[in-house]
């Protein structure tokens, strides 16, 4: 379809186009939008607020009233929903650059063309993506049980006993099954973004004598700062609010409660404790929480893409 | 180079040994799994336990799988349809509220998933959707990432001068949409249609919440919980094992084969990002 035909039809940029068809066409999106994404917002926070309280010995049933904050400083009080955020911000501060270090290496190494059968690599690389998070979980959790786990019995077998449900590592065996879920989507984005870097910037790179390991950590990264920018912010919002592998691999070990990220403690204060009022206030603590995370991460980026750019 | 293709062939290992332990792991008896070593072939169990993963509780696991692809197929074609006409609008139109429209759909990406699905929880409680095909369905229909994705891309390969043109010839406003429109947004709608098709394959906090009827169930929420009833049922911790395998065996074909058509959408949106 070429649009050099067409030329000359600019002259009716705002003509006579129905001053309803954009109003009809984004109607869809933003009733729901309302529908599913503001109004849980707005059900959250005014939840929050109130409280059912059983009058007399709770036999002439309950009523809903307005407490104010009430619900927020049981939540700040509740020392077990606190101790989860500490916990998913450290396995964050892990994570996330281990796994967006391992994804641009990976992305790297298929870019210098260096890696043979790259097809198959990718393959690999990519495959666990394709299972569901909660699929990944109950697998790993098959894999870290001495009975089952071929890996532990391996190791069994020259002299190192492996216990990754033990409460000091049992963190970091969820981050194992988040790395091995996510890394192979993060690798796939940078190498698109590599690939569309213009090729002649690594040629000025090779004349100046820069070797492929220069070129990589200061041409090619720098090039895909937005996409590396994209990937770890989606990757620290996703920490944050971490339920899949630890609400899985729960019910194969007791070093996990059920309080044991902010958003477990949320779901078991809604279902299991039965508090919709509790748990909204959490919620939006969690959500202001990854909001302000997200905030700092975009300000600190901005800050070295500032500097980054006086620098040059 | 060496090092290079060690690198790949460790990485290769980790990403595809828990893959091979699973398709191994699933041809075993029970009292095989616990007793032979892992990576080892036991006596070939595979067609007895497809027998038993068919006919446990009334072959419920195939209601779960076809519940994944009800939520799954109609959700992301939904979700794409919704995304193309709404980003589609966004770069061709210019009308009142759509900058601010812009600036919503990107305050939103912010918003994080899984702590509105609580109180969702509680809205489809209100509107009497919980436990229904429906309530699981319309939350995610609002993607506001694809959304953004369609607008960079219409952007980028929706001319104005064709939209023009086609106005000249008389074509109403959603006639264009549909024949010129969602043509050029053709390859960038593969990537939100796999995204969101992905999306609502892998749910699970909000059918979780959502659904109590097991009949519903996605296969998420019904695989894991049999692999919470193994601790009292042992008979179920083989048919936990080869119904991973069997729900992933379909969505890696498919996904893969589709690669090549996604992964340009991607690029396209990942330069601009």
């Amino acid at each position: 379809m070429s649009t050099a035909t067409v030329g000359g039809s600019r002259r009716r940029r705002h003509g006579a186009v129905s001053p309803w068809a954009p109003y009809l066409f984004v109607a869809p999106f933003v009733l729901l939008f309302v529908l599913f994404l503001v109004a849980p917002i707005a059900v959250a926070v005014v939840n929050s607020l109130f409280s059912r309280q059983s009058s007399g010995l709770g036999f002439s049933g309950s009523s809903i009233e307005f407490v104010g904050l009430t619900n927020f400083a049981r939540a700040f009080a509740d020392r077990d929903f606190i101790e989860g955020f500490p916990r998913v911000l450290l396995y964050g501060a892990v994570q996330v650059p281990v796994m967006m270090a391992v994804a641009a290496t990976i992305a790297l190494l298929f870019d210098t063309a260096l890696v043979k059968a790259r097809r198959f690599f990718q393959f690999a690389v990519f495959l666990p993506y394709a299972v569901p998070s909660v699929i990944a979980a109950l697998l790993w959790g098959f894999l870290y049980q001495p009975s089952v786990s071929p890996i532990l019995q391996f190791f069994e077998s020259i002299g190192i006993t492996l216990s990754p449900l033990a409460s000091t590592v049992v963190l970091w065996s969820i981050a194992n099954v988040a790395l091995w879920s996510l890394i192979g989507i993060n690798m796939i984005i940078l190498f698109s973004a590599l690939q569309s870097v213009p090729r002649e910037m690594y040629e000025a790179a090779r004349i100046d004598g820069a070797g492929e390991v220069r070129t990589a950590l200061q041409i090619k990264l720098p090039m895909i700062a937005p996409a590396l920018l994209l990937t770890t912010l989606s990757s620290i919002i996703g920490t944050l609010q971490l339920f899949n592998e630890p609400q899985v691999l729960q019910t194969i070990t007791s070093n996990i409660p059920s309080d044991y990220t902010p958003n477990m403690a949320i779901y078991a204060t809604s279902t299991l404790g039965k508090d919709p009022h509790l748990a909204s206030a959490m919620a939006v603590i969690l959500g202001l929480a990854t909001l302000v995370v997200s905030l700092l991460v975009l300000a600190a980026n901005k800050r070295t893409t500032n500097r980054a750019n006086h620098g040059l | 180079m060496i090092v290079a293709t060690v690198i790949m062939a460790i990485a290769a290992i980790y990403f595809l040994a828990p893959v091979a332990w699973l398709v191994i792991a699933s041809t075993k008896s029970t009292g095989d799994l616990f007793s032979t070593p892992g990576f080892a072939f036991a006596e070939f169990n595979l067609f007895e336990n497809l027998y038993d993963l068919s006919t446990y509780q009334g072959g419920i696991f195939w209601r779960w799988g076809l519940n994944s692809i009800i939520y799954s197929v109609i959700g992301s074609a939904l979700t794409t349809m919704v995304c193309a006409i709404t980003g589609y609008a966004l770069a061709v139109y210019r009308f009142r509220g759509r900058s601010a429209l812009i600036s919503v759909v990107l305050a939103s990406l912010l918003v994080p998933g899984t702590v509105i699905a609580q109180p969702t929880y509680v809205l489809l409680v209100t509107l009497g959707l919980d436990n229904t095909y429906a309530g699981l369905l319309l939350p995610a229909l609002v993607y506001p990432f694809g959304v953004l994705l369609c607008f960079i891309f219409a952007q980028s390969s929706v001319p104005m001068e064709l939209v023009e043109a086609a106005r000249l010839d008389g074509a109403g406003e959603l006639r264009i949409f549909v024949a010129i429109g969602l043509r050029l947004l053709a390859s960038g709608l593969v990537t939100v249609l796999l995204f969101a098709f992905l999306g609502s394959w892998n749910s699970y906090i909000l059918p979780l919440l959502v659904l109590t009827d097991s009949e519903l169930m996605p296969l998420t929420v019904g695989l894991t919980g049999w692999n919470q009833a193994s601790i009292t049922i042992p008979g179920l911790q083989i048919l936990t094992v080869v119904g991973s395998l069997v729900s992933i065996i379909p969505i890696a074909i498919v996904f893969l084969s589709l690669q090549r058509f996604w992964k340009a959408g991607l690029t396209a949106g990942s330069v601009r990002g």
